[in-house]
């Protein structure tokens, strides 16, 4: 146990303690600068989350910087607990993704549970009803037998908390990958629903004011999460597990509940939720936002455990707590809304004018510093950028084209692959019906919640396809945030924004800081010309294990307006008889692709090609089309080409198909060109949609075969059951899993 | 007539149900927190599902103990109506209300989909509105929803036709692939699929508003002179 | 004081999926001789001592702690010395 008074500030300063704590020589000096004196050994852990990267973003807000940000729709861009995008009727939606990636390659069931808590917090924390969850995880193949555990720990974890809260699961992907082995990726995205009279803002406003901590005990669980989260996966990380929180649910259900009857209360002036760096980022930022400062007593604050130094009070990340700032003399009222959901809610400080964080413990005063030091002077670090030897390699490659001698068998392979297959044995495991207004469930390339009394529906989704940005950082970081788009268009939606969780390997290293800005230069592109800007998001760092670093994933969570319920328009087909289009033409586009997964077991080459203006035109004429109720069904097309996106187009139906391709067959079939859908459209409707939608093109119609079958020039080129195909499709995930590693 | 939905600390399908009551039926329907003193203004209960106290201990054992739960019984022994849904049915069972216990599914995983359901029995206040041998399809969202009892109970269970509901394809490994019961009396049923998810085809289907249909139109021919 | 140790197990002839799945993993592990497990729950309870301290912890574990339908519990009461 850390027991800070043993701890001089001159031993801090001559052992370099400050180091294990992720402090540098150059940090510790400006430390010493700002405070004109030693920082004793809690002042210096204060520091030391404060300006860790999860926290300060030192070496990612150059970066971040480019991000557009702003729009006339846009009420809360980044930096509060979650972004805000106005959706008319005075509502708006509040959304936000967040990481926990390290926690959960450690303690899989609780990193990705608590990861879930935290981000839901986020969104309540802003005053709305949290309303839908995603996830997107990445994890290594599925034959190692740790693979395995990962991937079913994490999922449960996610289907625990998730359930328990009341919260559907709606919606997110999985994807395997050789690089995500050691280090897998879980980022979790929260979306709520709120009427603007009710956005709270974390804010310590008003001298006198009291501050209110509500919720959880806190014990010694999770210190130094925020820099534990700054650091490459090593073997000393399974050691130290003590870092790694433990979540409850049931209490996180109770607060959403408190807080939400507690945001009507006109004694309350601020709340915000005790996330990475517990409660020192909550007060901290509190009140630096506010222009203020603070002083709270330790001696108040509710422990679990005995003798806590305040060290360990500060820097605890136990689950399920909340700070409030909230008008003097009116604490009752708060107290009491919290006592009627069994919740303890305590004073523990009051907002001061000297802009000084300043705290108590046992008549003494445990740290002294100045608040917008903490939130706002962190270092900034520009690092050294390089493009990798390996971009230059597959820049210079020939085109590569896959040799598939049968059509029929590779689709067979494609379905069976881990990324494209059926992903049921996921999100059959969550509740993803909870509040009843999931009218889109897991499965569809959008999910779809309508907004209860009106007529109108939000579409989310998160994507990323990392093989592309690995390949090239900037046309993948477009393409992400343009297949997010795609899937929310399909689903019958206008896009309105995105929050994006980037996860990338050791900045320090030059090569992986490229990925980071050219991707981000990327994504910026793609977020202006769809008018789709960022409003949150988190950055994860340090993704490595055994100095392999992750591919470059840039996680896009985006949501979007359906402006009637009678927009909504699946992704499967619907009715025999329908005309099948594809929207653009299949150029021979494979690196990066499942083809040359299957293969090949690598990805090289280039990223398919992208042209911004073309995805945006398709985007905005099948949003019109779908709008005029022209479209019976629409998907878009992603992992595996056209060949994957008729097959999913059947699953679950009773239906079959016909279509007809030309040119090379494998290309035809199988290439990921970028900004195409395929689509069916009502004999009736097909000329009109055919004048609105200028490069559909039309392949084939949907029948009543019960048969997936492609020709060429009247030559059978596939002609396979649907049963059969989704049989495949839907056992390759629990057969894996089944199979000895 | 006026419904209670019972909300216990924990409780995440009480706004569900309400709705399905209020808007989807277009009864009168209020929410109660389960430190209410008593039910008597109410002419039905219906315990929602959730995970009340986080399911700790046992799924509704702790809920059981409440001071409500002694309201439910007196109400329920008035002859009212008492519908305990997923942990409302997990609740009645601990309450002993109903025979029986839940265990975890057989396949120890949570379960959330829609399942084709039997109705064995088209003659409770709860199910009138049914055929007899219906198939209907209602989602489950459940990790513990697998039904257990002795022999005995099962064989009194049959012998009172208190087996309403049954699953097509038994997605839990409940007896008898049981997935609703009533009491001996037929006022109490507990069930683990979700009638109130299913009561408005755009979120995928509404066989679940005959139920509460059954309820309201039991109650007015037994209550409503004139009807 | 006391120290109560509880034990509540499923019944005999109650499916216990979860000590099944155990076994199974324990029998891949290469410990073949494990026939069978069951998991069940196990408490702790310090009470200050009471004439019937038993009598109470069996009216606890009828009431709340197990469900006598699906589950058995056992008992231990240990004295406790403070220092």
């Amino acid at each position: 146990m850390l027991q800070a008074p043993e701890i001089t500030p001159e031993v801090v300063e001559k052992d370099k303690l400050y180091r294990d704590m992720g402090i540098t020589d150059e940090e510790f000096g400006m430390i010493k600068k700002i405070l004109g004196r030693l920082p004793n050994f809690t002042e210096t852990g204060i520091f030391s989350v404060m300006w860790s990267e999860h926290c300060s973003y030192k070496t990612s807000k150059p970066v971040l910087a480019k991000f557009p940000t702003k729009a006339p729709h846009v009420i809360q861009g980044p930096g509060e607990g979650a972004g805000i995008i106005d959706i008319g009727d005075n509502q708006a939606v509040v959304f936000k993704v967040e990481s926990h990636n390290h926690p959960s390659a450690v303690e899989p069931y609780q990193g990705a549970a608590t990861g879930v808590g935290g981000i839901i917090r986020d969104v309540f924390s802003m005053g709305a009803r949290p309303i839908a969850l995603l996830n997107s995880l990445r994890f290594g193949n599925l034959t190692s037998g740790r693979v395995k555990y990962l991937f079913e720990e994490v999922v449960h974890g996610i289907a625990g908390y998730g359930n328990c809260v009341g919260v559907p699961t709606v919606g997110g992907e999985v994807q395997f990958d050789n690089c995500y082995e050691g280090n897998p990726l879980v980022n979790a995205m929260c979306v709520g629903l709120i009427d603007q009279k009710d956005i709270q803002k974390g804010i310590a406003a008003g001298i006198g004011n009291t501050i209110i901590y509500a919720g959880a005990r806190t014990g010694r669980d999770g210190i130094h999460g925020a820099t534990f989260a700054s650091e490459d996966l090593s073997e000393e990380s399974e050691s130290k597990r003590p870092s790694v929180q433990v979540g409850d649910p049931f209490m996180e259900k109770l607060l959403i509940e408190a807080c939400l009857e507690v945001i009507h209360c006109n004694a309350l002036v601020g709340i915000q939720d005790m996330g990475a760096a517990g409660l020192t980022s909550s007060a901290s930022e509190m009140a630096s936002k506010a222009g203020t400062g603070m002083e709270m007593n330790l001696d108040l604050i509710p422990q679990r455990e005995l003798n806590m130094t305040p060290y360990e009070m500060m820097l605890s990340e136990s689950q399920e707590r909340m700070l409030l700032c909230v008008k003097q003399g009116e604490e009752q009222e708060i107290i009491d809304i919290f006592e009627k959901y069994g919740l303890e809610a305590v004073a523990v400080g009051k907002v001061t004018d000297d802009k000084k964080f300043r705290l108590l413990h046992k008549g003494e005063v445990a740290a002294d510093i100045p608040v917008d030091s903490l939130a706002e002077d962190a270092p900034v670090y520009h690092k050294p950028s390089k493009v990798p030897g390996y971009y230059e390699e597959f820049q210079a490659m020939d085109n590569y084209i896959p040799d598939v001698k049968n059509q029929a068998e590779a689709l067979k392979a494609l379905l069976q692959q881990p990324t494209i297959a059926s992903k049921e044995w996921v999100y059959d495991q969550y509740d993803s019906m909870v509040q009843t207004n999931t009218v889109v469930t897991p499965g569809s390339d959008a999910a779809v919640v309508r907004v209860r009394g009106y007529d109108k529906a939000l579409a989310m989704t998160t994507d990323c396809n990392s093989r592309y940005i690995y390949l090239d950082p900037e046309v993948g970081g477009k393409i992400a945030v343009a297949e997010a788009a795609r899937n929310i268009i399909c689903s019958g939606a206008r896009p309105l924004g995105l929050t994006d969780g980037l996860n990338f390997g050791n900045p320090d290293k030059p090569e992986v800081f490229w990925q980071i800005e050219k991707s981000v230069d990327g994504m910026s592109e793609a977020c202006l010309k769809l008018n789709t800007p960022v409003i949150s998001g988190n950055v994860s760092l340090y993704n490595e294990s055994g100095n392999q670093a992750i591919f470059p994933t840039p996680v896009v969570g985006m949501v979007g307006l359906h402006e009637s319920l009678d927009h909504i328009t699946p992704s499967f087909f619907q009715a025999e008889g329908d005309a099948i289009y594809v929207i653009g033409e299949a150029t021979p586009e494979f690196g990066g692709s499942e083809l040359q997964n299957v293969f090949e077991n690598k990805y090289f080459g280039k990223a398919p090609a992208i042209d911004l203006d073309v995805e945006a035109k398709r985007q905005t004429q099948l949003l019109q089309a779908i709008q005029s109720g022209l479209v019976a069904s629409a998907h878009d097309l992603a992992e595996g080409g056209l060949g994957v996106a008729l097959a999913e187009s059947l699953f679950g139906t009773n239906l079959g198909c016909v279509v007809d391709v030309d040119g090379n067959l494998t290309t035809a079939l199988f290439s990921e060109t970028q900004s195409r859908f395929i689509v069916s459209v009502k004999q009736e409707n097909r000329e009109v949609f055919e004048a609105s939608v200028e490069d559909a093109k039309l392949i084939g119609s949907v029948t009543n075969t019960k048969m997936l079958q492609v020709t060429k020039a009247d030559e059978t080129v596939i002609e396979e059951s649907v049963a059969d195909l989704t049989a495949l499709w839907k056992g390759a995930i629990p057969c894996l899993l089944k199979s000895k590693a | 007539m006026k419904f209670a939905v019972i909300v216990f600390p924990g409780s995440n399908c009480d706004r569900d149900m309400y709705h399905a009551a209020k808007d989807a039926l277009g009864a009168e329907a209020e929410l109660v927190w389960y430190q209410t003193a008593n039910l008597e203004d109410y002419d039905a209960i219906l315990v929602p599902g959730g995970f009340s106290y986080g399911d700790y201990l046992r799924c509704g054992a702790i809920a059981a103990t409440s001071h409500i739960v002694t309201e439910i019984k007196r109400e329920a022994a008035k002859g009212k109506p008492v519908l305990g849904v997923c942990n409302g049915f997990q609740i009645l069972l601990e309450a002993g209300l109903l025979p029986g216990a839940l265990l975890r599914n057989k396949n120890l995983k949570f379960m959330c989909r829609f399942e084709d359901l039997v109705v064995e029995n088209s003659k409770t206040m709860f199910s009138s509105a049914y055929e007899e041998k219906q198939v209907i399809s209602l989602p489950i969202a459940h990790g513990e929803g697998n039904y257990y009892c002795d022999d005995a109970t099962l064989k009194q269970l049959k012998a009172n036709n208190q087996i309403v509901f049954t699953y097509a394809n038994n997605p839990n490994g409940s007896v008898e692939d049981i997935a609703g019961i009533v009491n001996e009396e037929g006022n109490v049923l507990g069930m683990m699929p979700h009638p109130e998810r299913a009561v408005e085809s755009i979120l995928g289907g509404d066989d679940g508003l005959n139920l509460f249909k059954s309820v309201l139109n039991n109650w007015r021919e037994a209550y409503v002179t004139g009807a | 004081m006391k120290k109560v140790k509880i034990y509540i197990t499923l019944k005999q002839g109650v499916l216990d999926p979860q000590g099944k799945a155990v076994q199974d993993s324990l029998n891949t592990l290469g410990y073949e001789d494990v026939l069978s497990a069951r998991v069940g729950k196990y408490m702790e309870l310090t009470m200050d001592d009471h004439a019937d301290v038993e009598k109470q912890v069996e009216e606890m574990c009828v009431k709340l702690l197990a469900n006598p339908v699906i589950e058995d519990y056992a008992y231990t009461v240990e004295e406790v010395v403070v220092s």
